[in-house]
């Protein structure tokens, strides 16, 4: 087939564009121009990716993985990386009756001009915006129909631990760290196209399944047993591995990115810098799938986060740091980190602040450092679990003495404010479970008062379904029903309401259980899910992870077209337990966890026997280090005190 | 406290930008600047900087002004430099005055505008200029936070003409435009120039088929009788 398409030409739209602008909301968000951003001649590069984040770029532009790949890529010569958002309905609209393709906002080129197409998922509910984008952009939805003069459609992040719902619509998936990543796709790609595009599209595709670190679904067949349980996944290509293994980076402080973070002029939902200040999490919370996939832990040094911290602010002008990972308290210099920054940026009305989740006394004492001379509003934990007994089945082992203690420290040291963060649905748990919030809520606050002698202070407690994930313990279990959730959580606020001494001073936030439901069939589905994607988005799905726009009917309605010839529904993927023995689609996809020692610590939850962390134990044989060839790296580094930073030049602005 | 007042311009894609895009924009420029900026007392301390009079949402300008207290005093040259290279291209620092005077907001008394108007001919254009300063009022209509409002235009129409692309004010401008050039003065409740253009459909039924482009192209003291608009920092350097 030889076509002569306009595409690849990498021409801005913007002037197209431009004359929408004035008749959308917030158009800043389409213009691009952020600082620090970067802008390459289209002719002067060989590999060309547009990534996209398939949020709004309020929500998007923020985002670390695509600040880091969107640098790593833009840093060789010969590639170009631009990015692109999610656009709102009003925009959709009309660019579809202006014939404007999805674009880029540093270049505003047209997505289908790129040679690379990579999403990166943080959650599920992107899916439908990756349809969108792809709609727009001109390119066929499904993987069969585009050939090679369309992008090939990569999908990273930690929903990419099972894309078998959009495996009919990517090309590829990659797991796990995506830095080296996506330079080793890059190299394929330049190969690819420097040689002629020896086997075409497929040829490609093939180059990149046999390396056995991206994953090619179009090369996997799935067989189903006739009562719905997949029978089996198999390669269809000689050379094709029966199973992907994930990339993991080691020695973050080889890679400090993103080294001059983007500044976007519009708002954001993140309006600070952030530094990964460690990656991975062994603390072995069972429903978590973040602490779950990003296994070992790796530190990045003091000495490698002070530089990250110093650069980032003169490049940026932000003026507060969050110090990022799964678990910040955790970081094994944590204390002198913590220390030294506030030391250095005492008089700057810098602020640093720690996404601190842990429930432990030691945290307050770390917030405290960090907010030296500004407000101390509000303090938050995560203690997930209403009842000691519930914690110890997923693992999170705060005993309701330490959790009392670590408030009364908090509200002592003059936070005004706890938040409390929880979750609904947890294998085993009862009614009981959750109404031990309220009571833990109505503790928390008794203490608050006696340890201030102050009325005004507050604790919100937030709670939201919890929805099993692939890699977990938790993958074989049975989510909740959203009418169960919904009627424990109206118990609960009830509860709190029927509090006449404390309810008042206890805040309850909390999210039906519906989109939870969506989005379990989302996390746990198969390729037959991926018809379900498509027609809820052709009825109009779009920004699922927003209330205003999602719809559960809409999507309910969708599930009963697209499995009318099936013998699964909805139920059978999200409330169904599952058993030992049945082949789960995202099996051959390796994480690294061995899989009987996910089984064990399914038993063991249900037994409610806790595990410890192997940072500071033996290790207890999850697979990840063996499998994937990794190490745990930690400090301390011996180094506790900083230089302070050389004084900087007379400012060149004075008189 | 040293008292410096800019002027810089929204140019471009940046006209996109609103108000409280250019706010947080500003701050951390100031602060790349490393501008020894001075900050309010109290719990949470915020430097001191006035905004005044800012062009809306999509619409370029050539003359935007704000007012920063510093700690040190400042060269107002090093400080245009230093702003202009640490603001985004598109938010271009024009000219910096240390303030030696009171009531600067006062002075900003009017503006003068350019309208792009695509798809409309030169004689058309002037035919619904000629039918708007003929009117003696004219009712539109804005939604603001308050709900539907209505208000008279024409009042704070002070002069008006249509020119060829040749002889728009700005070499800017597309060529195969006609443009409006209109001075309005500042009332409240504000007259914007998406008011005007109502104005010109109300009168005239003047629909572009594009929205048309607008700039401001100067704010400051009126003077009623050329019905020009004078430069706001005049007294700063005089005095």
């Amino acid at each position: 087939m030889n076509r002569t398409l306009p595409a690849q030409s990498g021409a801005s739209v913007f002037d197209r564009l431009e004359l929408l602008l004035p008749l959308v909301s917030k158009p800043i968000q389409y213009v691009g121009g952020e600082l620090n951003a970067t802008l390459k001649e289209w002719e002067s590069t060989v590999v060309r990716w547009a990534i996209m984040y398939p949020d709004a770029y309020e929500v998007g532009a923020p985002n670390q993985g695509v600040q880091i790949l969107y640098e790593v890529l833009n840093e060789r010569d010969d590639v170009l990386a631009e990015r692109t958002y999610a656009v709102w309905p009003d925009l959709e609209a009309l660019m579809r009756e202006h014939s404007v393709p999805q674009f880029t906002v540093d270049g505003h080129r047209a997505v289908g001009d790129f040679d690379v197409f990579g999403l990166s998922f943080s959650t599920e509910l992107g899916y439908t915006n990756m349809l969108t984008a792809i709609d727009l952009a001109g390119l066929p939805l499904l993987a069969v129909d585009r050939d090679e003069t369309h992008p090939i459609i990569v999908a990273g992040g930690h929903a990419a631990f099972n894309p078998e719902p959009i495996a009919d619509i990517i090309d590829a998936a990659v797991l796990g760290d995506g830095e080296e990543a996506v330079l080793l796709i890059t190299d394929i790609v330049r190969t690819w196209k420097q040689g002629g595009r020896p086997g075409g599209r497929e040829g490609l595709l093939l180059e990149l399944a046999r390396t056995g670190v991206i994953y090619v679904p179009q090369f996997y067949d799935v067989t189903y047993l006739e009562d719905g349980r997949i029978q089996r996944v198999a390669p269809n290509r000689p050379d094709v591995p029966w199973r992907v293994r994930k990339h993991t980076l080691m020695d973050l402080d080889a890679w400090p990115y993103p080294k001059a973070p983007l500044v976007p002029l519009a708002e954001t939902v993140h309006e600070r810098m952030s530094v990964e200040i460690f990656r991975g999490c062994t603390r072995g919370c069972r429903f978590c799938q973040a602490g779950m996939i990003t296994r070992p832990v790796r530190e990045r040094s003091i000495t490698g986060i002070a530089a990250m911290v110093e650069a980032g602010l003169q490049k940026t002008g932000y003026e507060e740091v969050g110090l990022l990972s799964l678990s910040s308290a955790d970081h094994s210099e944590i204390a002198d980190i913590a220390r030294n920054l506030a030391d250095r940026y005492e008089d700057t009305q810098t602020s640093l602040s720690l996404p601190s989740t842990r429930v432990d006394a030691f945290n307050v004492d770390l917030a405290n450092e960090l907010s030296r001379n500004g407000r101390r509003s509000g303090l938050t934990f995560a203690p997930e679990g209403g009842s000691e007994r519930m914690r110890r089945v997923i693992n999170k082992m705060v005993n309701e003495e330490d959790l009392i203690r670590t408030v009364t420290t908090a509200y002592a040291a003059g936070w005004r404010s706890v938040k409390l963060y929880f979750m609904c649905g947890l294998p085993t748990e009862t009614d009981d479970d959750i109404l031990q919030i309220a009571t833990l809520a109505r503790e928390v606050i008794k203490a608050g008062r006696s340890a201030t002698g102050r009325n005004d202070i507050r604790c919100t407690v937030s709670i939201g379904g919890f929805v099993p994930k692939p890699h977990t313990p938790f993958q074989w279990a049975a989510q909740l029903d959203h009418e169960s959730t919904d009627a424990r959580l109206f118990k609960l606020r009830d509860a709190i309401r029927a509090d006449r001494q404390y309810g008042k001073a206890i805040g309850l936030r909390y999210h039906d259980g519906k989109p939870g439901i969506v989005e379990g069939l989302l996390s746990r589905g198969d390729r037959r899910v991926g018809k379900v994607i498509v027609q809820a988005w052709r009825d109009g799905a779009r920004f699922d992870g927003w209330s205003e726009h999602f719809s559960y009917e809409r999507w309910m309605l969708a599930a009963s077209k697209a499995f009318a010839e099936e013998s699964v529904d909805v139920d059978w993927f999200t409330i169904r337990e599952r058993e030992r023995a049945e082949v789960l689609p995202w099996d051959h996809l390796d994480s690294g966890l061995d899989a009987e020692w996910l089984w064990e610590d399914w038993q063991a939850s249900l037994d409610e026997v806790a595990v410890e962390d192997c940072r500071w134990t033996p290790c207890f044989d999850c697979g990840v280090c063996d499998q994937m060839e990794t190490e745990i790296q930690v400090g301390p580094t011996g180094v506790t005190n900083l230089p302070m930073p050389a004084m900087p030049a007379r400012p060149p602005v004075l008189a | 406290m040293q008292r410096l007042r800019i002027h810089y311009a929204k140019r471009g894609r940046l006209r996109f930008s609103s108000h409280r895009d250019f706010q947080r924009a500003l701050e951390r420029a100031l602060r790349r600047a490393q501008v020894p900026m001075a900050y309010s007392a109290g719990f949470s301390p915020h430097p001191k900087i006035s905004y005044a009079n800012s062009a809306p949402t999509g619409v370029a300008s050539e003359a935007e002004y704000v007012e920063i207290g510093v700690t040190v005093e400042c060269d107002p040259d090093r400080m245009r430099a230093a702003l202009d290279e640490a603001l985004p291209p598109g938010l271009d620092v024009v000219e910096v005055v240390q303030a030696r005077t009171p009531d600067f907001v006062q002075r900003l008394e009017a503006s003068s505008w350019q309208f792009e108007v695509p798809g409309v001919s030169l004689d058309a254009l002037a035919r619904c200029v000629e039918a708007l300063l003929a009117a003696p009022e004219v009712e539109v209509e804005r939604l603001t936070k308050q709900g539907l409002r209505r208000f008279d235009a024409r009042v704070a129409v002070v002069s008006m003409q249509a020119v060829g692309a040749q002889d728009a004010p700005l070499t800017s401008a597309a060529a195969d435009c006609a443009i409006l050039t209109g001075v309005v003065r500042h009332v409240t409740p504000s007259v914007r120039p998406d008011d005007v253009l109502a104005a010109l459909r109300r009168v005239a039924d003047l629909v572009p088929p594009v929205p048309p482009r607008v700039t401001r192209l100067a704010q400051g003291p009126l003077n009623p009788v050329t019905a020009t608009v004078g430069d706001p920092f005049a007294p700063d350097r005089s005095a």
